[in-house]
């Protein structure tokens, strides 16, 4: 029970069956699934689907926060790929082949690449802040969109092929949720079965240490940023595609938060290091059933006001000093030790002693030195 | 007083001079950009910088001056406030709703500052006692601010207050210039500015006077360069940081009330991506993006570097919108290579 409780994964996973449940009490019928012209269709395939782009980029940003960065782009990066393939399919002779529309994806891919790499190159390479390298692309990518549009909102209907990647369905299921899927499993592959997430994790951890460890650090962080502008273009064509519109305006508007709230609801924390992708999973599944059932309870003009909340609370618990008020709380009567109220050592970043609870059996901690637990600054 | 005469000692006076000036390295790039793209606008369009034009930039973006203003206080203090946009829609919406149900502007007004220095209160000490990153928390507070907003109306409602409305149509005239039209005629007319420019550009000489002749001033540089040493110096850190956030807040509920009365109305969804307009001008201003050094007059000089970019966009009309944001991309992305640089040098 205490083995349950301690995982990272139970909190998360609490709220999320606490928002499921709140939504069947609120609407009986939330957990009907029906078939329907050999489609699934159910308010759990919904929120699923709705959630797929989300995971996407949550994933090249639970990466890339694991690296102490931050990717601020990602939604601009959307807009970009998004607005480019729906302008290639729309003034394509044939909108409805599919090889003009694998044309199109392939290319707005390689786009989301050189998005993603440029980033990386910022970060890497010239060593510029991750929120402010990742900020120049963020202002000046939607207007790389609009003039790809040239100011429209364009509208790739009629094309089938295109259609598929964010609204249609193949084996009975949303294809965007295989997309998410699929891309979610290689992820987990990459970085569980392979030396490369404790790379990420110890570059994360302590750059220096890891550097003497042996570990490069450059050529991790730039590939983190160019798997994170991927997702990001990814999720970009699934969005324009789903709403058979793009708007450079608001394709991906504000994904860039959803994404880091799905990251941090799932535990990673934003200082790097240690970092779940199942957690961020659950956080993308929390926020869209959160969205779901205050459309349905309350309004769906709240959903924002909603949104905040979570984030302080999430934040709120994963601050060293409110747990530490928590637990003088829970050990009620137990006055605090001295050694409790010993002021901090300046600048001493909080809940770093957390980075060394991960099991010892797990195989992915056979490489790492255990110098980068401590941390240089 | 001992000498030591070394070979580095005669080099010395004149590297801390070039120190001297190296400080004001970044707002000399400002100024030689903003009187470069004044010269190369002029030369594309007639009237560029006739003297209505050059009073219609501070005019035409005059809410982005208090956020500019707020955001350089945040960041000189080492932090990043992303939640001025929202708050400053909220603050337009606050003061419409209220307005709509009849309360008096006197009312109104000190209850739309209040309400954006208490979020940014709630933002400083989320930030500062519960140690939560202030990209995070801001987020958080965007996120509260827009919803808000929404919660109060979805759609924007519009002002008929007549001290709003006296607001909105004033005109201060200051001289009489020339200007000729395409056709070649010479006309003359007065040269305005309104009452909200006054406001705002208030607001920059008190920030400048509390950021360079103040306690409070030198603290914030103090904590946004080196917060580890200003708290072992027994700087009131935690008080500091809070204030800051509690400053910008305050801005973007003026910048919320200019408007209110620029478009006499309150929008729940105006000023999203005013955050990264407010950020870029401070960038461009100058002012380092790690804190501790920058002023808040070249902020003032980045906003005027944006409202160029957007008369391009309003003299040409062909010009693609896109242009002014990949415009401002690649300024911020120079001044940021440009503080770069400085940083290495120094070290």
């Amino acid at each position: 029970m205490k083995n349950l409780v301690g995982n990272r994964l139970f909190w998360p996973a609490t709220v999320l069956v606490a928002l499921l449940l709140a939504n069947f009490l609120w609407n009986r019928s939330f957990f009907d699934l029906t078939v329907r012209g050999g489609n699934l269709y159910g308010a759990p395939v919904d929120i699923l689907r709705r959630a797929a782009p989300i995971v996407l980029v949550a994933l090249g940003m639970t990466l890339v926060i694991a690296t102490r960065g931050i990717d601020l782009s990602v939604g601009a990066i959307a807009a970009i790929c998004g607005s480019w393939a729906s302008m290639y399919i729309i003034s394509s002779a044939d909108r409805a082949s599919v090889g003009v529309v694998l044309t199109a994806v392939g290319v707005a891919l390689l786009m989301a690449l050189l998005a993603g790499a440029w980033n990386g190159f910022l970060v890497s390479v010239l060593g510029i802040q991750p929120i402010v390298a990742t900020l120049v692309l963020m202002v000046a990518g939607r207007g790389l969109a609009q003039v790809i549009t040239d100011e429209k909102i364009l509208y790739p209907d009629n094309s089938p092929a295109y259609k598929l990647i964010g609204g249609g369905y193949l084996l009975a299921v949303p294809f965007s949720i295989l997309i998410a899927g699929g891309i979610f499993a290689l992820t987990a592959l990459l970085t569980r079965k392979t030396a490369l997430g404790t790379f990420i994790e110890s570059v994360g951890v302590n750059p220096e240490a890891s550097r003497l460890a042996g570990v490069r650090a450059r050529p991790i962080i730039f590939l983190v940023y160019v798997f994170s502008g991927l997702c990001a273009g990814l999720a970009g064509l699934m969005l324009t595609s789903n709403s058979t519109s793009a708007d450079p305006n608001s394709i991906g508007l504000f994904i860039e938060l959803d994404a880091i709230l799905a990251v941090v609801i799932g535990g990673t924390s934003l200082a790097g290091g240690r970092f779940s992708l199942a957690g961020t999973l659950i956080g993308a599944f929390i926020i869209e059933a959160m969205d779901a059932f205050v459309v349905i309870a309350i309004s769906a003009r709240s959903t924002d006001v909603f949104k905040a909340c979570v984030v302080i609370l999430v934040c709120l618990l994963q601050s060293a000093r409110v747990r530490q008020w928590l637990l003088n709380v829970l050990r009620w009567g137990n006055r605090p030790t001295r050694r409790d109220n010993q002021p901090k050592p300046p600048g001493s970043p909080p809940e770093r002693s957390t980075v060394q609870t991960r099991s010892a059996g797990s195989p992915t901690d056979a490489g790492a030195p255990d110098t980068i637990t401590a941390r240089s600054t | 007083m001992t000498t030591t005469l070394s070979p580095a000692g005669a080099v010395q006076p004149r590297r801390r001079l070039s120190r001297r000036f190296e400080q004001y390295t970044q707002i000399g790039m400002t100024v030689l950009l903003l009187v470069i793209m004044l010269i190369v606008g002029n030369l594309l369009y007639p009237n560029f910088t006739s003297g209505q034009a050059i009073m219609d930039l501070l005019g035409k973006n005059v809410f982005i001056i208090p956020l500019a203003i707020g955001m350089t206080f945040v960041i000189l203090s080492g932090g990043i406030d992303l939640s001025v946009g929202a708050v400053m829609a909220l603050g337009s919406v606050i003061a419409a709703s209220l307005l709509q149900a009849g309360w008096s502007a006197a009312a109104v007004i000190p209850i739309v500052l209040l309400a954006g220095s208490g979020l940014g209160l709630v933002v400083g000490i989320m930030i500062s006692r519960f140690e939560i990153q202030p990209f995070i928390a801001t987020l958080a507070a965007m996120f509260l601010a827009r919803g808000l907003c929404l919660v109060i109306t979805d759609r924007s409602i519009a002002i008929d207050n007549d001290f709003f409305q006296t607001l909105n149509l004033a005109h201060i005239n200051l001289w009489q210039a020339e200007t000729v039209n395409l056709r070649g005629r010479v006309r003359v007319s007065d040269v305005y500015t309104t009452p909200s420019v006054g406001v705002a550009l208030a607001l920059l000489v008190v920030a400048f006077v509390v950021l360079h002749y103040t306690r409070f001033g030198r603290t914030v540089y103090a904590v946004g360069g080196n917060e580890p040493s200003s708290r072992l110096m027994g700087l009131r850190v935690d008080r500091t940081k809070i204030s800051v956030y509690v400053i910008s807040g305050f801005c973007a509920a003026v910048a919320g009330l200019l408007f209110a009365f620029y478009t006499a109305s309150g929008d729940p969804v105006a000023g999203i991506g005013y955050e990264l307009n407010a950020i870029a001008a401070v960038v461009i201003g100058g002012t380092l993006l790690s804190g501790g050094s920058g002023y808040v007059l070249g902020s003032m000089l980045g906003v005027l570097v944006l409202a160029t970019i957007y008369a391009y966009k309003e003299f040409d009309g062909d010009l693609n919108t896109g242009w002014t944001r990949i415009m401002i991309g690649v300024l911020v992305l120079f001044f940021i290579v440009l503080q770069r640089l400085v940083a290495t040098r120094r070290r």
